[in-house]
């Protein structure tokens, strides 16, 4: 089969599978830009590698509307279109419910972690997810949270939630993680 | 707890002398070449009691499994001669072999072994290489791969790699957050694994030092990525490269005074070479788009790195030193990632996306390329010190699989382990 038309039907199922109209080939293109150069040093000085992940959610302040499942404070997970780390317009309100409990809760801290799907090679898969989780608190940050709020941190292809080698795992597997502490 | 960690990875970062990690990798050929040369491999004489290596069998299945020899099978030997004088060359001539192999073992009184063997040309009856090896009970194993490696340089003018090492990550995964990662290292038959390093936080990125003696790869034991360098024998470990972003994709220069790293510390990942004596870091790329996985020319001119500063991942091609970087792959599609060259520095290997992800030769001189593998998702490819072969890791029935090609596409061979996913494959330089 000629190859062009295959990778043009590849191209379209994967368009099909992921339900997105706008397959953005480029990941710095948008309002997502990863150039986020206000990066505070301090940010990382509390990183517990003895800390057991997500156990203490809603323990800190504000519990209850951390824990309120109708919150859109409860969706903890933000899923990214292939190659891209433009937030999509059905999470705007996730982030945007996020930016604004950071703000009003100065004291409260998260970590961003950064995820891709396991199509390629694992090193730029590593950088394709910090971009992810730095889009996301560029965006926060934009709401006026502060940036020593947020860790991020990448994971690259290297924690999958879905193992299947198809576009519904990798859907699954393109994201960032919200987690509170 | 920091403290108890670290422990705890100490503890696990020597070297076992126990199996682990899934059992040995079992390699299956997959495709060899036409006009294989023939060749018998004698059982080698031993008066003692049986020993724990079949030295003539590791030959056998070395050669077998470089696609370039076809070993005649045990039970088909016409003769079983251990001395030259008792070679019948018409016997060997009649069933078709080219070459055979001889040899016999004996003790020493130091408790050891001696391992003597010839390599015999069938049709002139000449003797083309003849060696006496001292060997140890816990050594025969290399002795045989020793003996493989010049057998193949007499026959093909090739350095054999059969003494060689392949580093690769193996996972126990039983979820997203709930996995077992392994650095391991094994021969480059897939045998004596060892596991160097264990840790519930992915590990990746497994590179070796020109000299073999040390790993350099990517720990997320912190909750962030870090680079560390551990010696292979003694398990001892230090952090080299850790901080704010990224810390990842370590590749010793050829003098092994320099690590060349990704890391983003102002936000978006570049590419920095570390003076591992002073541990000073020297920035080498500075564009917005993402610079990652480096690798060094052998001579150390160059280093060729993945980026997507031109829309999608393409190779580009730096001096160490600094300067203008030169995009490398054009006319490849729109993706390409982790390159690497090869041990003479005229072939690049890389990930090349379209429809799937296939392993691309790049020859630098002619720019002509060559697509080596067929499957969806295959990954970080590495040359053999020798140049013949390229290891990589390949989706396989169980999970990810080591497979190997050579530069030619000719030769195909499968490892596979017995459980787990095995990942990542670095292959190490010659023993020296």
């Amino acid at each position: 089969m000629n190859r062009a038309i295959l990778n043009g039907m590849l191209l379209l199922v994967a368009l099909m599978a992921a339900g997105c109209s706008n397959l953005n080939k480029k990941a710095t293109t948008g309002g997502a830009s990863v150039e986020d150069r206000g990066i505070s040093s301090g940010e990382m000085s509390d990183i517990d590698a003895a800390r057991s992940q997500g156990a203490d959610d809603g323990s800190a302040a504000g519990a209850s509307e951390l824990t309120d499942p109708n919150s859109p404070l409860s969706v903890r997970v933000i899923y990214f279109d292939y190659d891209s780390s433009n937030i999509r317009q059905d999470f705007q309100s996730v982030v945007e419910a996020h930016a604004a409990y950071l703000a009003a809760h100065p004291e409260t801290t998260i970590t961003l972690e950064g995820h891709a799907d396991e199509r390629g090679s694992r090193e730029y898969n590593l950088a394709l997810g910090e971009r992810r989780a730095l889009a996301v608190r560029r965006q926060i940050v934009l709401l006026g949270a502060t940036a020593g709020q947020i860790r991020t941190v990448s994971y690259g292809e290297e924690r999958a939630v879905a193992e299947g080698h198809d576009e519904q795992s990798y859907g699954l597997n393109r994201r960032a993680e919200i987690t509170y502490q | 707890m920091k403290f108890l960690i670290f422990l705890i990875l100490s503890l696990c970062a020597f070297f076992a002398t126990a199996q682990s990690g899934g059992g040995p990798l079992t390699i299956r050929i997959t495709q060899g070449v036409e006009g294989a040369l023939p060749i018998a491999i004698v059982p080698f004489e031993w008066a003692g009691a049986p020993l724990p290596q079949d030295i003539a069998q590791v030959i056998s299945t070395d050669l077998t499994r470089s696609g370039r020899f076809k070993t005649m099978a045990r039970e088909d030997l016409p003769a079983r001669p251990s001395d030259v004088a008792q070679v019948n060359f018409k016997d060997w001539r009649t069933v078709g072999m080219d070459n055979l192999v001889l040899g016999r073992i004996t003790a020493t009184a130091d408790g050891g072994y001696l391992v003597e063997f010839r390599l015999l040309d069938v049709f002139t009856g000449k003797q083309l290489a003849g060696f006496q090896i001292p060997s140890h009970v816990s050594n025969l194993r290399l002795t045989a791969h020793h003996i493989s490696d010049i057998i193949f340089k007499t026959l093909l003018n090739i350095d054999g790699a059969f003494s060689t090492r392949i580093a690769y990550v193996t996972v126990d995964r039983k979820d997203a957050r709930n996995s077992t990662y392994r650095l391991m290292i094994a021969d480059a038959d897939g045998y004596d694994s060892k596991t160097i390093l264990e840790s519930p936080q992915p590990l990746l990125s497994p590179a070796w030092s020109p000299d073999g003696n040390r790993l350099a790869y990517v720990s997320f034991e912190d909750r962030n990525s870090a680079i560390f360098i551990q010696d292979v024998r003694s398990g001892q470990r230090e952090k080299v490269v850790s901080g704010i972003g990224i810390n990842s994709s370590p590749a010793f220069a050829p003098d092994g005074q320099r690590l060349a790293v990704t890391r983003s510390l102002e936000g978006n990942p570049d590419i920095y070479v570390v003076d591992l004596t002073s541990k000073q870091q020297r920035r080498l790329t500075t564009h917005e788009a993402i610079d990652t996985e480096a690798a060094w020319a052998p001579d150390g001119s160059a280093i060729v790195f993945t980026s997507d500063r031109g829309g999608g991942p393409q190779i580009y091609q730096v001096s160490p030193n600094g300067g203008d970087a030169k995009r490398v792959t054009f006319n490849l599609g729109n993706y390409n990632s982790r390159a690497s060259y090869s041990p003479d520095g005229k072939w690049l290997v890389m990930v090349n996306g379209g429809s799937g992800f296939r392993i691309v030769v790049l020859n630098l001189a002619s720019g002509v390329s060559r697509t080596l593998t067929s499957s969806s998702l295959d990954e970080s490819p590495s040359f053999a010190p020798n140049g013949s072969m390229i290891i990589y890791a390949t989706m396989g029935g169980r999970g990810t699989e080591l497979a190997a090609v050579s530069v030619d596409g000719t030769i195909k061979q499968r490892l596979a382990l017995q459980q787990g996913a095995v990942r990542e494959p670095a292959w190490g330089p010659f023993r020296k």
